[in-house]
C-alpha cells in the first residue's frame, strides 16, 4: 500500500523542481514580505483591541503572515496537479505501478517541504523587521503547527485539483477560497473586532486554529489554547488528506 | 520475455464499450494481440483508438466489456497489468523540467527498481535510443524527435511485456519517422516485446504491422495482416502497352487461371492477380513467344488507403474532415489537456 520509493522520488522531483525555478521562489515570497513591511511599518503605532498587551503589531502580524505564506504556497502544491495533467505528466505517474496513496503522499511530503522551506526564509526574514522569539523551545511547537497548516492546505489543493479539469478554475479559487480564508483567519487583526456571526464563519477556518497556534507558541499571546488548535489543525489535517486523496483516486486522469 | 514462436495473447479484448455522455468512443470491439506480435490499430483521428489504448493501460474505465493484457484482467487487477506495460502516449507525458536521465531515474523508481539494476538499464535504452550524449540536458531543450525516442525508452526500462505506443511519429518528419520505425521494429524482434501501436499512417501501419485492425467510429471493420488485407481487394493490377500487332495475346493471357480479370483497350492490357511482380516474368514470355514487344509495364499494389476507402466507402483524409466537429466536442468533454 505505501510505496516508499515511488514517496522518494516523487518528494525528489518536487525538490528539483522547486530548486530550479528560483524565479518562482522569489515571486512566491514577494507578496507575504510586502504585507509584512507595508503592514508592519504602517500599523506600526496602532492600538487595536483584542491583540494581547503589550504586544506591537509586527510581533502580532508575524504568524499570521507566516500562515498566509503556507496557505498560499501548500494551496498551490495541492493545484499543481493540474499542471501535470496540462502537461502530460499526470498520466506517466498514474499508469505506474504504485499505489495511489503512495502518489499522494509523495505529493504532500514535496509540497509540505517546498512550503516549509519558503516560509522559513520568510521568518528568517521577520527576525531582520524586528521580531523577537519568546523562547526557542516553543519555535519546535510553532513549527509543528506551520507543518499541519501546510498538509490541510495540500489536502485543500487537491480536492480542488481533483474537482476541476484544467486551470481555467484557477483564479475562481484564488478569489473565492483562498482569500476569504485569509481574510477570515485573523491574521491581519484580531477576531475579536469581527461581528459575531462573520466570527463563526472563521471558526470554520482550518488557518484561524493554525495562525492562533503560532502566535501562542511564539508570541504567547493566543485566542485558544495552544492545545486546542493542536487538536483542532491536527483533525484538520487528516481530514484534508483523506479527503484529498479520497477525491483524487476517483478523478479520471486522462 | 516472451519469444516470438509463442502462441499466448498478450492481449485479449472482449466486447469493449466505452460510452462518453452520449457520445460511443469504443463500441463493441473484440479483438486478441498474439504473444510478441507487432499489431496495429488503424483508424482516423477520434476513431477511439487512444480510448482502447487507455482503458487497456488502466487510465480509463469501460463502459462494459472486459479485457486481458499480459493474461492479467484490466478492472481487477490493475497493479499487476501496470507491472507488465510500457506505455508511450500520444502526447508528451515527460517533465520538461528535468533531464533525460532525471526522466528515467523517475520512471524506474516509480517501478521499484534497485540502484544498479537502475543504472544498467538507463545506460542500456539511452544507448539503444542513441541519447547518451544528451542525457543530462534538460528535456525542454530536446528536439520533438529526441523527446519521443526518450519516451519509447522510458517505456522500455522496467522490460515490459507489452508495449503501448500511442501514434508515435505523430508530428515528426520524415526522416525521424523513418528513424522510430526501425527502433521499433529492431525492439519487436530483438527483445521479443510485444508491440501494440495506434497509426493514422496507412506506411507506418503497411511498413510495421504484423496484423492490424482498421477502426473506424469506434467500431473494427476489418482486421488481418496488411498483406491480405490487401489481397481482399482482388490483388495487384498489372498493365502492359504493347507496340505494334497484338496478335492473339489477350486470348492466350485470359486462358490463365492466376489471372482474375483482364481488360483491353487500344494497345493496352491491364489484369487482376495476386503476387503481380511474380507474374509478369510469365506475361513477358507470353508476349514474346507471341512475337509481341511489349513496351511499358506497370505494377500497382494496392495500399491500405484503398483498404481503408473499400470497407468505410471514404478515404482516411474525408474521414478526418468530417470528424473533426466530433472531435472537437470529444475533447472539449472528456480529453481536455490531451493535445497540445
Amino acid at each position: 500500500m505505501i510505496d516508499r520509493a515511488a514517496i522518494t522520488v516523487l518528494w525528489l522531483r518536487e525538490m528539483k523542481r522547486f530548486v530550479r525555478a528560483k524565479s518562482r521562489i522569489i515571486g512566491a515570497l514577494a507578496m507575504p514580505l510586502f504585507f509584512l513591511g507595508f503592514l508592519g511599518m504602517g500599523f506600526r503605532r496602532m492600538a487595536i483591541p483584542g491583540m494581547g498587551d503589550g504586544v506591537g503589531y509586527l510581533q502580532f502580524l508575524v504568524p499570521g503572515i507566516l500562515g498566509m505564506s503556507l496557505l498560499f504556497s501548500s494551496t498551490f502544491g495541492g493545484l499543481s496537479v493540474l499542471w501535470d495533467r496540462e502537461f502530460g505528466f499526470l498520466k506517466e505517474i498514474m499508469v505506474a505501478p504504485v499505489s495511489r496513496v503512495s502518489i499522494v503522499l509523495g505529493r504532500i511530503a514535496g509540497g509540505v517541504t517546498t512550503s516549509m522551506i519558503q516560509v522559513l526564509l520568510l521568518f528568517g526574514i521577520s527576525f531582520l523587521m524586528g521580531f523577537r522569539l519568546r523562547s526557542l523551545p516553543m519555535l519546535l511547537l510553532a513549527l509543528v503547527f506551520m507543518i499541519l497548516i501546510s498538509v490541510t492546505f495540500l489536502g485543500l489543493g487537491l480536492v480542488f485539483a481533483s474537482m476541476m479539469k484544467d486551470m481555467q478554475g484557477f483564479s475562481i479559487v484564488m478569489n473565492f477560497v483562498i482569500f476569504p480564508l485569509f481574510f477570515l483567519s485573523g491574521a491581519l487583526y484580531p477576531l475579536d473586532n469581527f461581528p459575531a456571526w462573520l466570527r463563526a464563519l472563521s471558526y470554520l477556518d482550518p488557518l484561524t486554529y493554525g495562525i492562533d497556534g503560532i502566535r501562542a507558541a511564539l508570541i504567547g499571546y493566543s485566542s485558544f489554547s495552544l492545545v486546542f488548535n493542536l487538536v483542532v489543525m491536527g483533525c484538520f489535517a487528516l481530514g484534508m488528506i483523506f479527503l484529498g486523496a479520497f477525491l483524487f483516486e476517483r478523478s479520471e486522469s486522462v | 520475455m516472451p519469444s516470438k514462436n509463442d502462441t499466448t495473447d498478450a492481449i485479449s479484448v472482449d466486447r469493449l464499450t466505452k460510452r462518453f455522455q452520449d457520445v460511443v468512443a469504443v463500441d463493441n470491439i473484440s479483438f486478441t494481440v498474439r504473444s510478441g506480435e507487432l499489431f496495429g490499430l488503424l483508424g482516423p483521428n477520434g476513431a477511439g483508438k487512444t480510448t482502447i489504448i487507455n482503458m487497456l493501460a488502466t487510465l480509463l474505465k469501460p463502459t462494459s466489456g472486459r479485457a486481458e493484457v499480459a493474461g492479467f484482467d484490466i478492472l481487477t487487477k490493475k497493479d499487476e497489468v501496470r507491472r507488465s506495460i510500457g506505455v508511450v502516449f500520444q502526447e508528451m507525458a515527460l517533465d520538461v523540467k528535468l533531464t533525460g536521465k532525471e526522466n528515467l531515474e523517475f520512471h524506474a523508481m516509480m517501478y521499484g527498481m534497485e540502484k544498479s539494476l537502475r543504472r544498467a538499464r538507463i545506460d542500456e535504452v539511452l544507448a539503444l535510443v542513441e541519447l547518451r550524449d544528451k542525457a543530462d540536458v534538460l528535456v525542454e531543450k530536446y528536439s520533438g524527435g529526441m523527446k519521443r525516442r526518450l519516451e519509447i525508452a522510458r517505456g522500455l526500462i522496467h522490460r515490459p511485456t507489452v508495449l503501448f505506443l500511442d501514434e508515435p511519429t505523430l508530428g515528426l518528419d520524415a526522416q525521424t519517422r523513418r528513424h522510430i520505425w526501425e527502433y521499433i521494429k529492431k525492439l519487436n524482434t530483438e527483445s521479443g516485446v510485444t508491440i501494440i501501436l495506434t497509426t493514422h499512417y496507412m506506411e507506418e501501419a503497411d511498413y510495421l504491422c504484423e496484423r492490424l485492425a482498421i477502426i473506424d467510429f469506434g467500431k473494427i471493420v476489418a482486421g488481418d495482416s496488411p498483406e491480405r488485407l490487401k489481397d481482399i481487394l482482388g490483388g495487384d493490377v498489372v498493365s502492359i502497352e504493347l507496340e505494334g500487332d497484338s496478335g492473339n495475346l489477350a486470348a492466350l493471357l485470359e486462358k490463365e487461371d492466376w489471372i482474375r480479370t483482364l481488360t483491353r483497350h487500344n494497345n493496352c492490357i491491364s489484369m487482376t492477380m495476386e503476387k503481380g511482380e511474380r507474374r509478369i516474368p510469365r506475361i513477358i514470355q507470353t508476349a514474346q513467344a507471341e512475337g509481341v514487344t511489349v513496351g511499358c509495364v506497370n505494377l500497382h499494389k494496392p495500399s491500405l488507403e484503398d483498404v481503408f476507402l473499400h470497407f468505410t466507402g471514404r478515404t482516411i483524409r474525408d474521414q478526418e474532415a468530417s470528424q473533426s466537429e466530433r472531435n472537437k466536442f470529444m475533447m472539449r468533454g472528456h480529453m481536455r489537456g490531451r493535445r497540445r
